[in-house]
């Protein structure tokens, strides 16, 4: 289902265990993100999806199992230098620096080396312009935020590090439903600007609108694994591992 | 009749007298302490080699200032020698314990403070040594010449201070320094070199004792015990102004320096410790998040 | 529990048997070489294994609170200090000097300081239950340093060792090798005793406070309460070894109340390895052997201070479990 099936993936996870303590957590994932694709996780409470994502960013160690970006191992490579390879993390309960500014959060990612100065003002111009209310509130303390508004300060700041691939965890949690169509409005512009994305999120329809291709998790591994338009019409998989 | 009996019993003179040596002492203890939150606040370590760093920041201050006669130049070199001690500290001994239990860093920062300390006692020896005032000149201050280098190393820990708030405030490394405090996680995730940014707040927080130490140097004497006294006052004004919150290390510093420097009138400065002893012991029981901290709800 | 085939002995009982039985033929082992020491030693080995077995009481009353309940404390030397100047009260205010009057003198002071201390930190968290014991230790030393009509101040106070007896009974003053055997009964009887506390029940939730304070908290235990008692008992014991440092060298000094004091207490838990009560002891014996050594190597002035901080740094990184812990890996293999 990739674009070309001789370019390796862009983000290949390969049979990953990871364990929080002793809780063996992530039992053998095994899932692909092609480049620019829109890809969804699915699945429970609890099944592990998070923790995928913090393998991946390499906020957790795997005991077992690789991770790929663009054929080149990152396997517990330092977070840091895994956001400067050009994968933006976008965290469950946001997680903006609340003492800064929205512009000093912005910055973080912003300041970078080998960024010009035009350069970082078309992508702060870029991101005021799909988010108009982060520019009024330039000045403003993240913490001072509604949670919408810091939903969108958190997908721009990492939007700031110009990455290949965002990853997207539970971007809707908590928000109301016009927030919603908002992030899925940000997806498609991500989208477009081939940014790939890997989106966990509880919100089903969303998922399946957005995505290409959606997997399902449960206990801890991937179960089912479809395009998003087959499931959009076979829902019977859905309602067995979400029970929705 | 009785209000000006009592006016005429208070020693104004000596308490303004106080008062300028407690600002001025509470710059400088101003300045130690912001280096040791600065620690505390971005890596959750409490630096018991703190006063060591202070300690030692005055011996080489001695050392320079004996070789080339310059003031100004020990004081740069003090800091900028002990900055990267300072590195080499955290390097070793505490980038190994990350993500070990806290404590564990109490007791390699303790065991680093008793190697510093033997290592001056070794090399310097057990008599105090003294540094030389770079500039002389009184102005006379009731019945006292008060001398200006003391309010000159206050005004010049105080733009230290300030400098580096400017920093932290301003500059790109000053952004990465803040949101590592706030969230060292979602700091790596931004691309922020998070082991780096420890070692370099290490580096500046010793750099700050160590100035202090030069600084502070004239107004008593040089000698390897000289930390222990003041990482044990440091510590009460951090916890007092609120672990890892700058401007209440600052205004606490202050606070007790004064309240010390006023009980000196009436009791032997030995004795005068006790004051900031209490003033911890009713912070921890009333406002543990720290005295200038608005208590959280 | 599952049920063994009747044919097979169970296996339980008989290993929980030896595992006591080893223990007490290990303990009976080293009391016998302990007895005998003092009498083939030559005097100063005699004193330097007393003195020893004090810094190892101190130790290991630390490692109630470091090994067993997680609470770093730097407040030991005010404990130890107090009680060293309890006993120095009872054996200069009562004549003849009264053994039993110096240990209870002691144990008094520093029970009542231990409950002091206890009251304000033990609310706090580890740093701050830390730091504030380490400012509790400084104080005393300075009360105790400043106030020198009652203490002595910097000089201390000196006096004469009480003679062991039981009034009405006998009285045998001590020597060198009676001394080194009542400290000895002292230390065992007290090893003993927290050998049991650490595995009653009381013992069981300071361990589980150690490892998971919110959850034993929110079973129901009351933790503070409990936290003060360790406190209670860690500082009974420490001023236990002051008085025996007291007796043994006849004066108190505030020196020992200084908080480094405390820290060097923690340095033989780390050594010998913290959470086994014998690990101190080792620990404290370790360290005095190599500072001794290091003296005799190179000279007084020698800054042994300086290899055993490494070594004791080295050990927090690639060690932590001590002495003790390394000796028991190595044995597993």
């Amino acid at each position: 289902m990739n674009a070309s099936a001789d370019s390796p993936p862009l983000i290949a996870v390969e049979d990953l265990h990871t364990y929080y303590g002793k809780s063996h957590i992530l039992h053998g994932v095994t899932l692909h993100v092609g480049p620019g694709e829109v890809v969804g996780l699915l699945g429970r409470n609890g099944v592990g999806k998070s923790t995928t994502l913090k393998t991946i960013m390499g906020l957790v160690r795997p005991t077992e199992g690789s991770v790929r970006l663009a054929g080149q191992p990152i396997t517990g490579l330092a977070s840091h230098k895994v956001a400067r390879l050009g994968i933006g993390y976008v965290p469950e309960d946001r997680r903006i620096f609340r003492l800064l500014t929205v512009m000093e959060n912005l910055r973080t990612g912003l300041d970078r080396e080998g960024v010009t100065d035009a350069r970082k003002q078309e992508l702060l111009d870029k991101v005021f312009t799909y988010f108009p209310v982060l520019a009024e509130r330039r000045n403003q303390a993240g913490g001072t935020l509604s949670g919408g508004e810091q939903q969108m300060l958190a997908i721009a700041r990492a939007m700031m590090l110009e990455p290949k691939i965002i990853l997207l965890d539970e971007p809707t949690e908590g928000l109301m439903p016009r927030m919603v169509s908002q992030i899925r409005t940000i997806v498609d512009v991500l989208h477009r600007d081939n940014v790939a994305i890997l989106l966990v999120e509880q919100n089903v329809p969303l998922t399946l609108e957005a995505s290409d291709r959606v997997y399902i998790m449960e206990k801890g591994a991937v179960r089912h694994h479809a395009a998003a338009r087959d499931l959009k019409v076979n829902d019977a998989v859905i309602h067995q591992y979400l029970g929705v | 009749m009785e209000l000006t009996a009592i006016l005429y019993a208070i020693p104004w003179d000596l308490i303004v007298i106080q008062t300028v040596n407690g600002i001025v002492t509470g710059m400088i203890l101003a300045l130690i302490a912001s280096g040791l939150t600065l620690i505390f606040g971005i890596m959750d370590v409490v630096n018991f080699a703190h006063g060591e760093l202070f300690m030692l920041g005055a011996y080489i201050g001695v050392v320079v200032l004996a070789t080339t006669g310059n003031f100004w130049l020990a004081l740069l070199i003090a800091t900028l020698v002990v900055a990267l001690l300072g590195a080499a500290i955290q390097i070793a001994t505490l980038r190994p314990l990350l993500g070990r239990d806290p404590l564990t860093t109490i007791l390699a920062t303790f065991g680093v403070s008793l190697i510093l300390q033997n290592y001056a006692l070794w090399q310097f020896g057990p008599v105090a040594r003294k540094i030389h005032e770079p500039f002389s000149g009184h102005f006379t201050l009731f019945h006292l010449e008060y001398p200006w280098y003391r309010l000159v190393i206050a005004g010049l820990s105080a733009a230290i201070i300030g400098g580096f708030w400017m920093f932290l405030k301003y500059g790109k490394y000053g952004i990465w320094i803040r949101a590592t405090t706030q969230d060292r996680v979602m700091a790596q995730a931004m691309g922020i070199p998070v082991p780096l940014v420890h070692t370099a707040a290490f580096a500046i927080g010793a750099g700050m004792a160590a100035a202090s130490g030069v600084l502070f140097g004239p107004l008593v004497g040089v000698n390897h015990t000289m930390g222990l006294d003041w990482v044990l006052k440091a510590f009460i004004v951090v916890v007092v102004g609120g672990m890892g919150n700058l401007g209440g290390s600052i205004a606490a510093a202050i606070f007790i320096s004064l309240l010390e420097a006023y009980a000196s009138i009436w009791v032997s400065p030995a004795q005068a410790v006790i004051v900031s002893f209490i003033v911890l012991i009713l912070t921890l029981l009333f406002r543990p998040t720290g005295l200038f901290v608005p208590t959280p709800k | 529990m599952t049920t063994a085939p009747l044919d097979k002995p169970i296996p339980l009982k008989r290993s929980r048997l030896s595992h006591n039985a080893v223990f007490w033929i290990g303990f009976g082992v080293v009391m016998a070489l302990l007895v005998i020491a003092p009498l083939v030693l030559p005097e100063f080995w005699r004193r330097f294994l007393t003195e020893v077995l004090i810094w190892g009481l101190l130790a290991m009353s630390s490692d109630l609170l470091i090994g067993y309940t997680g609470m770093v404390s730097f407040g030991h030397s005010a404990f130890f200090g107090l009680g060293m100047y309890g006993a120095a009260a009872a054996l200069l205010m009562f004549s003849p000097p009264s053994l039993w009057l110096a240990l209870a003198f002691g144990l008094v002071a520093s029970a009542v300081i231990a409950l002091f201390v206890a009251y304000f930190s033990t609310r706090l968290r580890d740093i701050y239950f830390a730091i504030t014991t380490l400012i509790f230790s400084q104080i005393f030393y300075v009360i105790i340093f400043t106030w020198t009509e009652v203490t002595g101040g910097e000089n201390g106070l000196n006096f004469r060792r009480p003679p062991l007896a039981i009034p009405g009974l006998f009285s045998v003053p001590f020597n060198s090798e009676t001394l080194h055997w009542f400290v000895l009964a002292v230390v065992a009887a007290s090893y003993l005793i927290l050998r049991r506390i650490t595995r009653s029940p009381f013992g069981m939730v300071l361990q589980s406070i150690r490892e998971n304070e919110p959850r034993t908290r929110a079973i129901g235990y009351p933790v503070e309460r409990y936290k003060i008692v360790a406190v209670m008992l860690s500082g009974l014991f420490a001023g236990l070894a002051g008085v025996l440092y007291a007796i043994q060298n006849r004066f108190a000094a505030p020196d020992f109340i200084f908080f480094l004091v405390s820290g060097e207490a923690v340095i033989f838990n780390v050594i010998g390895g913290i959470g086994t009560l014998v690990g101190p002891i080792v620990g404290a014996g370790f360290f005095q052997l190599m500072r001794e050594l290091l003296g005799r190597l190179f000279g007084d002035q020698f800054p042994y201070l300086i290899p055993l901080g490494v070594v004791f740094i080295v050990m927090i990184i690639f060690l932590p479990q001590g002495l003790l812990g390394f000796a028991r890996r190595w044995l597993n293999r």
